[in-house]
């Protein structure tokens, strides 16, 4: 149409397609898209775009892989020994051995939950803490397992903690003469009950040899001279006990026994050795009192 | 022909209800010589203001205008679209502006008009009640009961109101549900327009893919906006001096009950300036703006105009007029105007009304001195209205040509229930006859 003449005004009114695209941008869908989705469109195609030649993807990874190893290899951050604190010389040298590390080294390198699994899994360490300590110091707080007898399998000699874990093992017995010595089947799952045992036999002193576990169920006590005590399953301490209150008055483990057999509490048995046993029947045959 | 109606409607009041839903709608005032659109923005509940008063009159509240904008009309003559083009963009304009200043699309309008020969209809009808109880169902039954009368081709029902119901011998009741009786009467107001005017603007709102959620005729929201409680409740009439034509409606009860308009308007006046002073249609509505009136006085014979020109000549460009000369060709036709109003009031019966009230607004009720003018016509109470105050209506839009604007907003928020908003009675349902031929033939053998 003509316009009715060309002092009108301009005419104001959006063409269709103007109005259309002012509605579109009005559309929240759209306008969210527009701020969000084609900046994050564009920024993935420029990064694919970039990352498209596989020369420009390789000095990445290795701008990236330089950049790392040039903060982890500053000074700060470098480890240059290995303290251990708690450990005796064996141990140490163990540890040191089952580690290898070769330093100096990153902290970042350093993976200290292996290292402590792997420290812990040594026999003679009960418990270990590690940290790096400032200074570039890894530092290894051990606490040893103190040995509390001796365990002598057919395997050789071995040195128990109290809970019966390993500690050592041992070529001769007389190494550690301090130790209380303990043989048998099953002997060593049960090392609490053969240290009440122990220190119950205090007042036999040097007459005890030591604990042999029997049929991995009872406890027997081995005296010098050949002697026994053979103990209960049930409360074996109160047995020997009792056998020690006996001994105490009577002197009952000075005389030519063989063997104190408690196992049944209502009926202690002695066994005597054949000599006194012919003793006593000559003796009762000089008073005619037998048969 | 009654379901057809009832179809339109519904579809449009379903449409309103998804936009109510979504938030968002657009008002849309097609005007002789401006548009206006407001975005409004529904947040649901009626919020009371900071410190607990009650701080909005009611009906105000429940949504807020969020975009407003105005322009030109063009292709509108008497408030009936002429030159689809041409109002199609001007429509387009005034979207975008306000969805512009919104920033929020407006998928759905509501819009109203002045033109296209409204013309009301009393309905009345009368039922039995089936039970004793008034119940949705029987409220439904007396509408439809209502006998249409033939308004003629080519018109369509814009409203239809119950405006009061009776019971037995109880009248003016607002809701009959629930109450016992045994007669049930309805008064019914019913409005018709030319229905080419309503496709023309369907088509354009539809050309500017916006989707059309209810018509309201400008008279009906303008009376709703300008109109305070009181005399809507005791009755007064709502006159709204428009570009092309000046919209009568009278409301009584908080109903309307009878909208007429009339084709003459504040254009009419500008072109008497125009052809009387031979100068352009913008220069004249700018004298009339700056200097127009109806009354004349003795200061008024020497008060010169510059009416201005640019043609070249001197003597033409320098020529002045006197305001009393211009208040002399404005008047005779406010008068007519007026009087013209009178008309449509008288035969109304506006007389026999208890309260006799009379509210100019619009943006020709600016004129100065129009209520003196307009009381010696109409009546002794004639007072200037300007619509009610609504959260968010910019300044610009405050004044009394915005009150189509502001009412259409109030009849969004709060409509009022129309013959197509209560269920359509069964035996309406087409696919009932035939169940009631077998009920017929049991009744009778």
């Amino acid at each position: 149409m003509r316009p009715l003449d060309e002092t009108t005004p301009r005419d104001p009114a959006p063409s269709r397609l103007h109005y259309r695209m002012q509605r579109w941008m009005l559309t929240p869908g759209i306008r969210l898209g527009l701020r969000i989705g084609v900046p994050a469109a564009a920024v993935f195609a420029a990064a694919s775009g970039f990352m498209a030649d596989e020369q420009r993807r390789d000095a990445v990874s290795m701008f990236v892989a330089e950049m790392r190893a040039s903060i982890q290899e500053r000074p700060e951050f470098m480890v240059s020994l290995m303290a251990i604190d708690g450990a005796g010389r064996n141990l140490a040298e163990d540890i040191r051995e089952v580690v290898q590390i070769d330093f100096p080294v990153s902290s970042f390198d350093l993976d200290l939950v292996t290292i402590r699994d792997r420290i812990a899994g040594l026999d003679p360490v009960e418990n270990v803490s590690l940290r790096v300590r400032p200074g570039g110091i890894l530092q290894v707080d051990v606490t040893e397992r103190l040995p509390a007898v001796v365990w002598r399998s057919r395997d050789g000699l071995e040195m128990l903690d109290e809970t019966g874990a390993r500690v050592d093992s041992l070529t001769r017995r007389t190494e550690r003469p301090d130790l209380p010595l303990i043989a048998g089947q099953g002997a060593q799952r049960h090392v609490a009950e053969a240290l009440d045992l122990i220190a119950a036999a205090e007042p036999l002193g040097g007459r005890l040899r030591g604990l042999v576990r029997m049929g991995a169920r009872r406890w027997d006590v081995v005296l010098d001279r050949d002697q026994r005590i053979l103990l209960p399953e049930e409360d074996p301490v109160r047995a020997l006990e009792r056998v020690l209150a006996l001994n105490e008055v009577q002197d009952l483990l000075g005389r030519d026994v063989t063997a104190v057999d408690m196992r049944l509490g209502a009926r202690p048995t002695l066994r005597m050795s054949e000599a006194a046993i012919g003793e006593w029947w000559r003796i009762r045959k000089i008073n005619g009192s037998g048969h | 022909m009654m379901t057809d109606l009832y179809q339109s409607q519904r579809a449009m009041r379903q449409m309103r209800q998804q936009a109510l839903q979504r938030g968002v709608v657009a008002i849309l005032d097609v005007g002789t010589s401006k548009i206006a659109c407001l975005v409004l923005r529904f947040d649901g509940s009626a919020r009371l203001s900071e410190d607990n008063s009650i701080g909005s009159l009611p009906g105000q509240s429940g949504f807020r205008v969020v975009g407003a904008a105005t322009t030109r009309s063009r292709g509108v003559r008497f408030g009936e679209i002429t030159a689809m083009q041409e109002t199609e963009r001007a429509i387009r304009t005034a979207i975008q502006a306000a969805q512009k200043m919104a920033e929020v699309r407006v998928d759905h309008v509501i819009a109203c008009f002045s033109g296209a020969n409204p013309r009301s209809y009393g309905l009345a009808a009368n039922v039995a009640l089936a039970g004793q109880v008034v119940t949705e169902h029987e409220v439904a039954r007396v509408l439809s009961a209502c006998e249409v009368p033939d308004y003629g081709p080519g018109r369509e029902v814009l409203h239809a109101q119950p405006v009061n119901f009776a019971l037995d011998h109880r009248s003016g009741l607002s809701d009959p549900r629930g109450q016992l009786g045994q007669e049930l009467s309805v008064d019914m107001h019913m409005l018709t327009v030319d229905a080419d005017a309503i496709q023309n603007l369907v088509h354009c709102v539809k050309r500017c893919d916006l989707e059309l959620a209810g018509i309201a005729s400008s008279g009906y929201v303008s009376g709703i906006s300008a109109l305070v409680e009181d005399e809507q409740e005791l009755g007064a009439a709502c006159i709204d001096m428009g570009g092309g034509s000046t919209s009568v409606s009278i409301f009584m009860k908080k109903h309307m009950i009878f909208a007429d308009s009339v084709r003459m308007g504040g254009h009419h006046v500008t072109s008497d300036i125009s052809m009387g002073l031979s100068v352009p249609m913008a220069t004249a509505e700018r004298i009339k703006t700056f200097y127009g009136g109806v009354h004349a006085t003795g200061m008024d014979d020497r008060e010169m105009i510059e009416i201005g020109g640019d043609t070249g000549d001197w003597e033409h460009d320098r020529r002045t007029v006197s305001r009393a000369e211009l208040i002399g060709i404005m008047r005779p036709r406010v008068e007519e105007i007026l009087e013209e109003v009178r008309a449509r009031l008288d035969a109304a019966g506006f007389d026999h009304l208890p309260s006799q009230q009379i509210v100019l607004t619009g943006g020709g009720s600016q004129i100065l001195g129009l209520d003196g003018l307009a009381s010696r016509i109409l009546g002794q109470q004639v007072r200037l209205g300007r619509p009610l105050r609504v959260h968010g209506l910019p300044q610009a839009a405050t004044g009394p040509a915005f009150a189509g604007a502001v009412g259409l907003s109030l009849f969004a928020a709060h409509p009022q229930d129309e013959w197509w908003d209560f269920e359509i009675p069964v035996d309406r349902y087409p696919g009932q006859s035939l169940w009631r031929a077998v009920k017929w033939f049991r009744d009778n053998w």
